[in-house]
């Protein structure tokens, strides 16, 4: 650590490649997110933009590729990443309250044996209070809006105070104060420093939600500052010819179309 | 009948049922929100072969000898669908109903077997179809407290672990817990309370015990802790109740008569609970249009 002249990558995955049976889901991934920034992971439907978060993670097995946090092997340092999956993957109906599934958060750093006490659901408290729900505490989760639930997730994912987020489309069917909160939260884990890797789906607000993008499409297309990376002619390769992009008036207009693009493939 | 109730072989009887039906209504609980039900069916069909083999080889009639191959047999088939489903293409479900015909006709043909022999001595296993309570000895209830004590503290000390592994398997995952071996030690403990029915609900109903005091509590309350223990409180009046009525009517299996009482608490749970229940729900929609007339 001599020079701070480049910020540490906080997370980098190199040659990571994913196979479910003959068929790449991955190829080849390379991609790396400094710290304090955030960053989307967009591309078309099966991009494998899920199943790269889970790689990442090790919920799914990969053929090939190396995940390294500040450097060190992501196993020994799995304690400093947070996780918000798709709303959708758990049943709303399981018979638990706000506040146990916020708990949730602690649970891989408390280990065996141990149960969560007073500080544990001080802090549970404190997360909710971050996502505006410290008044849902000890409400049912079944009986939560889909933006609610949504924030519970969030919070949970506050609870693992981890340095790292990964966060699976947690835009996906939320009510406009969600979202606000949503994009608040960000900036508030950028100014702390953490890093914020999110996959969207929503193009028109990547250049206002976001600093970094990763452009997917089973390869990675780009990835780097939106500035650079976020244009239509990497997003047309990334798409593979259609995008579904509605008019470029939401486009910053320092985004260039044609200048210095980086090498593909 | 007061002499019945007092009557010592009774309470052996009832006690027995009661630990039953507390430790596998509470078990159960996770398996209902597992959604797993019928893999709970198809481990008790699975172990019969093992009760038969364990008969078989040894040539004794000893209920725990008949059990340890129960137990074995129960193990090897959950293993067996868990390998089908980890590594081959072929999906959870059907791997189930693969395991769960393969062991069942090969339980079946071995029982035919036994039963084709000359000689009496082989009556007992039938019983093992649909259960005779009436068979506990004071031994086999001391059994079954040790089980559903062991039951209770397994589910005290890994409270935590079974509640990630039923709420949000992916992420207890990415936390670092093992989730495959806490899904094979919970299922392994499944079979272990199976097992432990054998004698008084039998291979055939003993998985209504596991998920019907579930599904009778959860239309009741909205926290895990309380699921728990009301389905564990479920089962055993499920449990005593059943085998109360079996020895009024001798002769008639337990397993039916238990599972019948938990029927009706399921259908009681179903019409009239708070919020959930149908007639709930119904009165509920009817004073809503009320209100907007």
């Amino acid at each position: 650590m001599a020079s701070h002249e480049t910020r540490p990558a906080a997370l980098t995955v190199s040659d990571l490649t994913v196979m479910y049976g003959e068929k790449p889901v991955l190829w080849d991934i390379d991609l790396h997110m400094p710290a304090g920034v955030l960053m989307a992971v967009v591309g078309p439907n099966g991009a494998g933009k899920t199943t790269l978060i889970k790689a990442i993670l090790g919920l799914v097995p990969a053929v090939a590729g190396q995940i390294r946090i500040d450097g060190r092997p992501y196993a020994e340092q799995r304690q400093r990443v947070g996780y918000v999956p798709q709303r959708g993957s758990v049943d709303w109906d399981f018979p638990t309250r706000v506040l146990d599934v916020v708990m949730m958060g602690c649970y891989g750093r408390l280990g065996w044996l141990r149960r969560p006490g007073k500080s544990e659901q001080a802090a549970a408290l404190r997360a909710l209070e971050q996502v505006g729900m410290a008044d849902y505490a000890h409400r049912q989760i079944g009986r939560l809006s889909g933006g609610q639930q949504q924030r519970v997730f969030l919070a949970r994912a506050l609870m693992q105070e981890a340095d790292i987020y990964l966060m699976d489309e947690p835009f996906q069917g939320v009510d406009a104060p969600t979202e606000r909160a949503i994009v608040g939260l960000f900036r508030e884990l950028r100014t702390r420093g953490k890093c914020v890797l999110v996959v969207h789906h929503d193009l028109q607000t990547v250049p206002e939600y976001f600093d970094w993008v990763t452009l997917l499409n089973v390869r990675s297309f780009a990835c780097g500052p939106v500035a650079e990376n976020f244009n239509e002619s990497l997003l047309r390769q990334t798409f593979g010819g259609h995008t579904p992009w509605i008019g470029d008036e939401r486009l910053p207009s320092r985004v260039s179309t044609t200048a210095t693009l980086p090498a593909v493939g | 009948m007061v002499d019945g109730w007092l009557d010592y072989t009774l309470r052996t009887v009832a006690l027995g049922a009661a630990l039953l039906g507390g430790m596998s209504g509470a078990l159960g609980a996770f398996v209902f929100l597992r959604r797993q039900s019928m893999a709970g069916d198809a481990i008790a069909h699975a172990t019969l072969p093992g009760v038969v083999l364990a008969f078989l080889l040894t040539g004794q009639r000893e209920p725990q000898l008949l059990l340890l191959g129960a137990a074995l047999a129960g193990s090897a088939g959950v293993l067996l669908w868990m390998a089908i489903t980890r590594w081959s293409r072929v999906k959870q479900d059907s791997a189930l109903g693969i395991v769960l015909s393969t062991f069942l006709g090969g339980g079946v043909l071995l029982l035919n077997l036994v039963q084709n022999r000359p000689g009496a001595y082989q009556a007992g296993l039938n019983h093992f179809l649909f259960g005779q309570a009436a068979t506990l000895l004071s031994r086999d209830v001391a059994i079954l407290a040790a089980g559903a004590l062991g039951v209770g503290l397994l589910l005290l000390l890994f409270w935590k672990e079974f509640q990630l592994l039923s709420f949000d398997r992916p992420f207890g995952a990415s936390l670092g817990w093992p989730m495959q071996r806490l899904d094979i030690g919970f299922t392994l403990l499944v079979v272990a309370v199976i097992v432990l029915g054998l004698q008084s609900v039998g291979v055939v109903l003993m998985s209504a015990l596991l998920v019907a005091p579930a599904a009778a509590a959860r239309q009741w309350v909205d926290g895990l802790g309380a699921m728990v223990l009301l389905a564990a409180a479920l089962g055993a009046v499920a449990g005593v109740s059943g085998t109360l009525l079996s020895a009024l009517w001798a002769g008639l299996a337990t397993g039916p008569l238990i599972v019948l009482c938990a029927s009706i608490l399921v259908l009681v749970s179903l019409l009239w609970a708070p919020r959930r229940g149908i007639v709930w729900r119904q009165l509920d929609r009817l004073a809503a249009q009320a209100r907007l007339r």
